[in-house]
């Protein structure tokens, strides 16, 4: 027997009542009844993956030497300095995040100049420190160093021209990762500069270098061209640095904003690129909300022929299901992809199979000659363990799939896994709290005689 | 009550008859990988205004720009579908450049896939890494969940070796989709595979417990009778949750749910299918056959049957 009865049924028509209200709107906003002032506010527009709008996925790993450690804050630095050059373009709903530990997955929904986007990313921008000993190499040549060498998206020019000596390689005594701040500034002879300050640990190699380097030549590079290349004159110790060239006003404030958003900590190469044309997408959306459609109606006609009553009451709870399902999509910002509708349908599936596994027990107890109420009670019961172990079973694979899906960006595989397990947990709540609830109420309040004629036995 | 389980050979053969031919037919083609697993790049195009380029014209575009293993197929929606190995973006803007100044019209890009070789080794390795934890993840849970029925670790045996059914009916599938339809193996396959892992289990998982319930009721049963009452018990069940609904909702994926996704409903349509058919006709027999011990009868003369 249920206890409360009546309070959970309020509880379940609150939750719903929050439930369309998110589905049914594109932003929610609480405000306070006495002033009008804006308490609460948050966009719950469905967000649409590039399978059903098109757009451009990228995905980025770091193109270091295999085996190189690689560090996590610096991916996280990299993925951040990603997401600002990309949000730059006014790209919206777009996302970064990382993927495992050397790769980074960008998602650019709706992106028409995927073009734009791949050459903003790939602006490497990278500021190396470099040891060049006596040698002091011209402004705009390119140097090889021993950091990352041999990547493949870089802004070099075509290889060396005819008759030039195979490169010397320098060494790179840091990079833009030790930088912290960067500003423009002016030189001892009043011309524009700009002035760096250095982390702890860069300041720390930086002073040991220019301690034991005095009167050698320390190039700075960006992208591997020469920026600039200062002779040392005496030890830095504070890790305050200045880079003085022949820059104008305007190109030192380019500079020094390339240093400050642009210098990524590791090299970056595209490894992966999935463009989606607008009409492919709005095709494969149409066509899978008329299958998810037409398959849902089917499904509630066959509960409501073949179980009858409590048929009816599972048709009003997997609908119940659905509003919840999709209202969390919705306020969690879960990006919908067709194989996250095709996961949601199967969750659909499981919410029902809870709901079947009940009434073929409920059926069975009633033809076992129990009374009505004891074979509603009976079928929840005993069916409760084969519901609780096979749902769990489902959750353990779909849990493995997300783990898959996101070490590689697999955007797909984590949208379905994601929708697949969320299901089957809301479905677990619906078919046991929410159905027997309403069928209790629908119970208490009519009495059928006709055992044949409501539950079809 | 139907007696099920005594013809249980016969449903040994129909899985084998099922499977077998697939198999014989990716042994013989070998795997249809995509380039998901294998790298490479995908690019469809619809020529609109200009003049369509045909293959023979494709091809040598391509090989100009130093990819000379483009293969050109014409879709059903009149769109041209060029698969190669990896093209940088660099390399697939100077092969659409030289498309649009020779078809003199606009080239519009449906879809570019394009991914690097060691991605694409990398996803494969972790993919069979993800299917074999998942299987251990069932024997031990069910395992587990069984701990107080005798054999409990027979219950998790046989549901991984009918899940092995399932993997195999599902690669029979992919087999014959290769050879008449061109299927191949991506990603999205991936996700269907490990879908029907997870609901073969959750299949399983309803028969063996009302086999565990019952053998705590009626205990003097014998067990091939427990069993046999067991699966027709949870039959009506197993056909109405089955047929009625999923295959319900895949049956429509399938059917108007856009090629992106029917390959993918058609997975797992034939799959859960498999997953329902191997709780009854294979989980549960083998069962059976395990208890008797039947082996020992299977190298007598005439003792199949």
């Amino acid at each position: 027997m249920i206890r409360n009865l009546y309070t959970r049924l309020v509880l379940i028509v609150i939750v719903a009542a929050l439930a369309i209200w998110v589905d049914a709107s594109d932003e929610i906003r609480i405000l306070n009844p006495f002033n009008d002032a804006v308490l609460f506010v948050r966009s719950v527009a469905p967000r649409l993956g590039l399978d059903l709008q098109g757009g451009l996925q990228v995905l980025l790993e770091a193109d270091l030497p295999e085996g190189t450690p690689i560090d996590a804050d610096a991916m996280e630095t990299a993925r951040s300095i990603v997401e600002n050059r990309t949000n730059a373009l006014g790209v919206s709903e777009n996302m970064i995040q990382l993927a495992g530990n050397n790769r980074i997955v960008g998602d650019f929904p709706g992106a028409e100049d995927t073009d734009a986007i791949l050459d903003i990313i790939q602006q490497t921008g990278l500021l190396e420190f470099v040891d060049t000993g006596d040698v002091r190499p011209e402004e705009g040549t390119i140097l090889q160093t021993d950091f990352a060498t041999g990547s493949t998206n870089e802004t070099a020019p075509p290889t060396d021209t005819n008759g030039t000596e195979p490169q010397t390689v320098y060494h790179t005594i840091m990079t833009g990762k030790d930088l912290r701040s960067v500003s423009v500034g002016t030189d001892v002879r009043g011309a524009p500069a700009i002035d760096f300050v250095l982390s702890s640990e860069g300041a720390t190699i930086f002073a040991q270098h220019t301690a034991a380097n005095i009167g050698k030549i320390l190039t700075i590079t960006l992208d591997k061209r020469v920026v600039s290349a200062p002779g040392i004159e005496g030890a830095i110790p504070d890790g305050q640095g200045q880079i003085s060239g022949s820059f104008t006003a305007e190109s030192a404030n380019a500079l020094a904003v390339q240093l400050r958003y642009g210098s990524l900590p590791i090299p970056l190469k595209v490894v992966e690129t999935r463009i989606i044309g607008p009409t492919l997408g709005e095709d494969s959306l149409q066509k899978s909300l008329i299958a998810g459609m037409v398959g849902m109606i089917i499904v509630i006609l066959f509960m409501g022929i073949y179980y009858r009553l409590p048929g009816i009451v599972a048709d009003v709870s997997i609908l119940f299901y659905a509003a919840i399902a999709f209202a969390i999509f919705k306020y969690f910002h879960f990006t919908l992809t067709l194989p996250g509708i095709a996961g949601f349908l199967l969750s659909t599936g499981a919410a029902l199979d809870a709901n079947i596994l009940i009434f073929e027990r409920l059926k069975e107890e009633l033809r076992n000659g129990r009374n009505l109420v004891q074979a509603v009670d009976q079928g929840w019961t005993r069916a409760w363990s084969s519901i609780r172990d096979s749902n769990l079973a489902t959750i353990i694979t779909s849990l493995i799939l997300y783990w898959f899906g996101s070490t590689f960006g697999a955007t797909i595989v984590k949208g379905f896994s994601l929708t697949l397990a969320l299901g089957v947990g809301i479905s677990l709540f619906t078919a046991i709290y929410v159905t027997r609830t309403l069928l209790t109420v629908v119970l208490r309040n009519f009495k059928p005689k006709d055992l044949h004629a409501w539950f079809g036995i | 009550m139907i007696d099920i389980l005594s013809k249980r050979y016969l449903y040994f053969a129909f899985s084998l008859l099922v499977i077998i031919p697939g198999l014989i037919i990716l042994g013989a083609r070998g795997l249809p990988l995509s380039i998901d697993f294998t790298g490479g790049s995908l690019l469809e195009v619809q020529f609109q205004g200009g003049k369509s380029l045909a293959s023979a014209e494709l091809i040598p575009l391509y090989e100009d720009a130093g990819i000379d293993d483009a293969q050109v197929q014409t879709t059903e929606n009149g769109t041209l579908l060029i698969r190669s190995s990896f093209l940088s973006n660099e390399t697939r803007d100077v092969i659409l450049n030289e498309m649009r100044t020779q078809s003199g019209g606009e080239v519009i890009v449906i879809r570019f896939d394009s991914v690097g070789p060691s991605i694409g080794a990398a996803v494969a390795s972790r993919a069979a890494l993800a299917v074999a934890l998942a299987a251990l993840a069932v024997i031990v849970y069910i395992t587990i969940a069984f701990r107080k029925v005798p054999n409990a670790f027979r219950y998790g045996v046989c549901a991984v070796i009918a899940m092995i059914h399932d993997v195999a009916v599902v690669f029979s599938v992919a087999g014959f989709g290769a050879m008449f339809f061109d299927w191949q193996i991506d990603a999205l396959f991936l996700t269907a595979l490990l879908t029907v892992i997870g609901f073969s289990v959750q299949d399983k998982v309803v028969v063996f417990d009302r086999i565990r319930e019952n053998s705590s009721v009626l205990r003097r049963l014998e067990y091939e009778t427990l069993v046999n009452h067991s699966i027709v018990q949870t039959l009506q069940r197993s056909i109405n949750t089955q047929l009625m609904t999923v295959e319900f909702l895949l049956l429509a994926l399938a059917l108007f749910g856009g090629v992106t996704l029917q390959e993918f409903a058609v997975i797992l349509l034939v799959g859960l299918l498999s997953g329902t058919y191997s709780s009854i006709f294979i989980a549960a027999p083998i069962l059976v056959l395990w208890e008797k011990q039947e082996w020992r009868n299977w190298f007598r003369r005439g003792a199949t049957a």
